[in-house]
Protein backbone atom coordinates (compact mmCIF):
# COMPACT_ATOMS: atom_id res chain seq x y z
CA UNK A 1 0.00 0.00 0.00
CA UNK A 2 1.11 3.67 -0.21
CA UNK A 3 0.37 6.97 1.07
CA UNK A 4 -0.95 9.46 -1.15
CA UNK A 5 -2.69 12.92 -1.41
CA UNK A 6 -6.02 12.98 -3.57
CA UNK A 7 -4.91 16.27 -5.74
CA UNK A 8 -8.24 15.67 -7.73
CA UNK A 9 -10.52 13.40 -10.01
CA UNK A 10 -11.85 12.32 -13.66
CA UNK A 11 -15.09 12.07 -15.34
CA UNK A 12 -15.38 9.18 -17.76
CA UNK A 13 -19.33 8.27 -18.98
CA UNK A 14 -17.88 5.38 -21.14
CA UNK A 15 -16.42 2.97 -18.57
CA UNK A 16 -16.76 -0.37 -17.26
CA UNK A 17 -20.23 -1.26 -15.65
CA UNK A 18 -18.49 -2.29 -12.28
CA UNK A 19 -17.29 1.70 -12.18
CA UNK A 20 -20.84 2.90 -11.67
CA UNK A 21 -21.84 5.43 -9.08
CA UNK A 22 -17.89 4.86 -8.05
CA UNK A 23 -15.52 8.00 -7.92
CA UNK A 24 -12.54 7.85 -9.74
CA UNK A 25 -9.64 10.28 -7.76
CA UNK A 26 -6.33 11.10 -8.81
CA UNK A 27 -3.69 11.04 -6.32
CA UNK A 28 -0.39 11.56 -6.04
CA UNK A 29 2.42 9.45 -4.06
CA UNK A 30 4.12 11.21 -1.34
CA UNK A 31 6.44 10.21 1.28
CA UNK A 32 5.88 9.48 5.41
CA UNK A 33 7.36 13.21 5.63
CA UNK A 34 4.66 14.72 3.04
CA UNK A 35 6.63 15.42 0.40
CA UNK A 36 5.62 14.96 -3.15
CA UNK A 37 6.96 12.69 -5.07
CA UNK A 38 6.74 12.07 -8.95
CA UNK A 39 3.97 9.19 -8.75
CA UNK A 40 0.15 10.23 -9.90
CA UNK A 41 -2.22 7.62 -10.02
CA UNK A 42 -5.96 6.56 -10.62
CA UNK A 43 -7.45 4.97 -7.64
CA UNK A 44 -11.49 4.22 -6.91
CA UNK A 45 -12.65 6.03 -3.92
CA UNK A 46 -14.14 3.60 -1.15
CA UNK A 47 -13.98 5.77 2.19
CA UNK A 48 -15.49 9.07 0.56
CA UNK A 49 -12.16 10.78 0.42
CA UNK A 50 -11.75 14.17 -1.15
CA UNK A 51 -9.10 16.33 -2.13
CA UNK A 52 -6.56 17.34 -0.14
CA UNK A 53 -6.91 14.17 1.75
CA UNK A 54 -3.88 12.21 2.90
CA UNK A 55 -5.35 8.23 1.94
CA UNK A 56 -3.70 4.85 2.09
CA UNK A 57 -4.10 3.11 -1.44
CA UNK A 58 -4.42 -0.60 -1.68
CA UNK A 59 -2.94 -1.77 -5.36
CA UNK A 60 -3.88 -5.23 -5.21
CA UNK A 61 -7.03 -6.05 -6.78
CA UNK A 62 -8.90 -8.31 -5.22
CA UNK A 63 -8.47 -5.93 -2.27
CA UNK A 64 -9.40 -2.71 -4.31
CA UNK A 65 -12.38 -4.40 -5.85
CA UNK A 66 -13.91 -5.60 -3.03
CA UNK A 67 -13.47 -2.40 -1.14
CA UNK A 68 -14.58 -0.36 -4.16
CA UNK A 69 -17.38 -2.17 -5.00
CA UNK A 70 -18.70 -4.50 -2.75
CA UNK A 71 -17.45 -7.65 -4.81
CA UNK A 72 -14.15 -9.14 -6.13
CA UNK A 73 -13.56 -9.69 -9.91
CA UNK A 74 -13.69 -6.45 -11.22
CA UNK A 75 -11.15 -4.82 -13.87
CA UNK A 76 -9.92 -2.13 -11.00
CA UNK A 77 -6.09 -2.72 -9.78
CA UNK A 78 -6.03 -0.04 -6.89
CA UNK A 79 -8.68 1.45 -4.45
CA UNK A 80 -8.60 4.14 -2.07
CA UNK A 81 -8.76 2.28 1.49
CA UNK A 82 -8.40 4.40 4.21
CA UNK A 83 -7.84 8.30 5.30
CA UNK A 84 -4.32 8.74 7.36
CA UNK A 85 -5.05 11.00 10.05
CA UNK A 86 -0.99 11.30 10.99
CA UNK A 87 1.97 9.49 10.21
CA UNK A 88 4.77 8.92 13.31
CA UNK A 89 7.61 8.39 12.55
CA UNK A 90 10.95 7.51 14.66
CA UNK A 91 12.52 10.74 15.44
CA UNK A 92 16.00 9.29 12.94
CA UNK A 93 13.78 8.20 10.32
CA UNK A 94 13.14 12.20 9.43
CA UNK A 95 14.88 13.50 7.00
CA UNK B 1 -5.11 3.25 -13.31
CA UNK B 2 -3.11 5.11 -15.15
CA UNK B 3 -4.44 8.49 -17.72
CA UNK B 4 -3.69 7.35 -21.13
CA UNK B 5 -3.75 9.05 -24.84
CA UNK B 6 -4.82 6.59 -27.07
CA UNK B 7 -1.98 7.33 -30.15
CA UNK B 8 -3.01 4.32 -32.56
CA UNK B 9 -3.97 0.86 -33.49
CA UNK B 10 -2.31 -2.65 -33.87
CA UNK B 11 -3.45 -5.15 -36.24
CA UNK B 12 -2.47 -8.76 -35.52
CA UNK B 13 -3.58 -12.31 -37.76
CA UNK B 14 -1.83 -14.64 -35.39
CA UNK B 15 -2.68 -14.22 -31.88
CA UNK B 16 -4.03 -16.31 -28.97
CA UNK B 17 -7.58 -17.12 -29.46
CA UNK B 18 -8.69 -15.40 -26.67
CA UNK B 19 -7.94 -12.13 -28.75
CA UNK B 20 -9.87 -12.70 -31.56
CA UNK B 21 -12.56 -9.80 -32.35
CA UNK B 22 -10.73 -7.78 -29.37
CA UNK B 23 -8.94 -4.49 -30.08
CA UNK B 24 -5.31 -3.73 -29.82
CA UNK B 25 -4.54 -0.56 -29.09
CA UNK B 26 -1.38 1.67 -28.55
CA UNK B 27 -1.66 4.21 -25.44
CA UNK B 28 0.99 6.71 -24.14
CA UNK B 29 0.70 6.84 -20.07
CA UNK B 30 0.19 10.91 -19.27
CA UNK B 31 0.86 12.20 -15.68
CA UNK B 32 -1.55 14.34 -13.54
CA UNK B 33 -0.77 17.64 -15.98
CA UNK B 34 -1.36 14.88 -19.17
CA UNK B 35 2.04 15.02 -19.89
CA UNK B 36 3.42 11.96 -21.42
CA UNK B 37 5.39 9.17 -18.77
CA UNK B 38 7.03 6.09 -20.10
CA UNK B 39 6.77 4.26 -23.51
CA UNK B 40 3.81 3.43 -25.01
CA UNK B 41 2.46 -0.13 -25.01
CA UNK B 42 -0.51 -2.11 -25.87
CA UNK B 43 -3.61 -1.86 -24.21
CA UNK B 44 -6.19 -4.18 -24.99
CA UNK B 45 -9.66 -2.66 -25.39
CA UNK B 46 -12.25 -3.15 -23.00
CA UNK B 47 -15.09 0.37 -23.29
CA UNK B 48 -14.56 0.85 -27.61
CA UNK B 49 -12.25 3.76 -27.50
CA UNK B 50 -10.40 5.04 -30.60
CA UNK B 51 -7.54 6.86 -31.62
CA UNK B 52 -7.20 10.58 -30.19
CA UNK B 53 -9.26 9.58 -27.03
CA UNK B 54 -8.13 10.13 -23.34
CA UNK B 55 -8.38 7.10 -21.59
CA UNK B 56 -7.65 5.42 -17.98
CA UNK B 57 -6.16 1.55 -18.08
CA UNK B 58 -5.82 -1.18 -15.41
CA UNK B 59 -2.45 -2.83 -14.90
CA UNK B 60 -1.86 -6.23 -13.85
CA UNK B 61 -4.32 -9.97 -13.42
CA UNK B 62 -7.41 -7.89 -13.29
CA UNK B 63 -6.87 -6.41 -16.59
CA UNK B 64 -8.58 -9.68 -17.72
CA UNK B 65 -11.44 -9.47 -15.67
CA UNK B 66 -13.36 -7.47 -18.06
CA UNK B 67 -13.31 -10.45 -20.35
CA UNK B 68 -13.39 -14.07 -20.02
CA UNK B 69 -11.24 -13.46 -16.83
CA UNK B 70 -9.35 -17.14 -16.91
CA UNK B 71 -8.73 -17.31 -20.59
CA UNK B 72 -7.52 -13.88 -21.73
CA UNK B 73 -3.52 -12.81 -21.64
CA UNK B 74 -3.52 -9.00 -21.09
CA UNK B 75 -1.94 -6.85 -18.27
CA UNK B 76 -3.39 -3.82 -19.86
CA UNK B 77 -6.89 -3.44 -20.28
CA UNK B 78 -8.41 0.08 -21.25
CA UNK B 79 -11.38 0.32 -18.84
CA UNK B 80 -12.96 3.86 -19.39
CA UNK B 81 -13.03 6.98 -21.47
CA UNK B 82 -12.48 9.89 -19.76
CA UNK B 83 -14.99 13.15 -21.32
CA UNK B 84 -12.26 15.58 -21.96
CA UNK B 85 -9.13 16.67 -20.76
CA UNK B 86 -11.20 19.33 -19.09
CA UNK B 87 -12.72 16.36 -17.31
CA UNK B 88 -9.54 15.45 -15.46
CA UNK B 89 -9.40 17.65 -12.51
CA UNK B 90 -6.66 18.74 -11.04
CA UNK B 91 -6.11 20.84 -8.07
CA UNK B 92 -2.34 21.28 -8.50
CA UNK B 93 -2.58 23.19 -11.73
Amino acid sequence: MLIARVIGNVVATQKNQRYEGARVMLCRQITPEGDDMDYTCLALDSVSAGEGDIVIIAREGWSASTAATGRPGAAIDSAIVGVIDYVDLLPNEKK
Amino acid sequence: MQIARVIGTVVSTVKNAALDGRKLLIVQTLDADLKDKGRPMIALDSVGAGVGELVFWCRGKEASFPFKRDETPTDCTIVGIIDSNAHVFNSEK
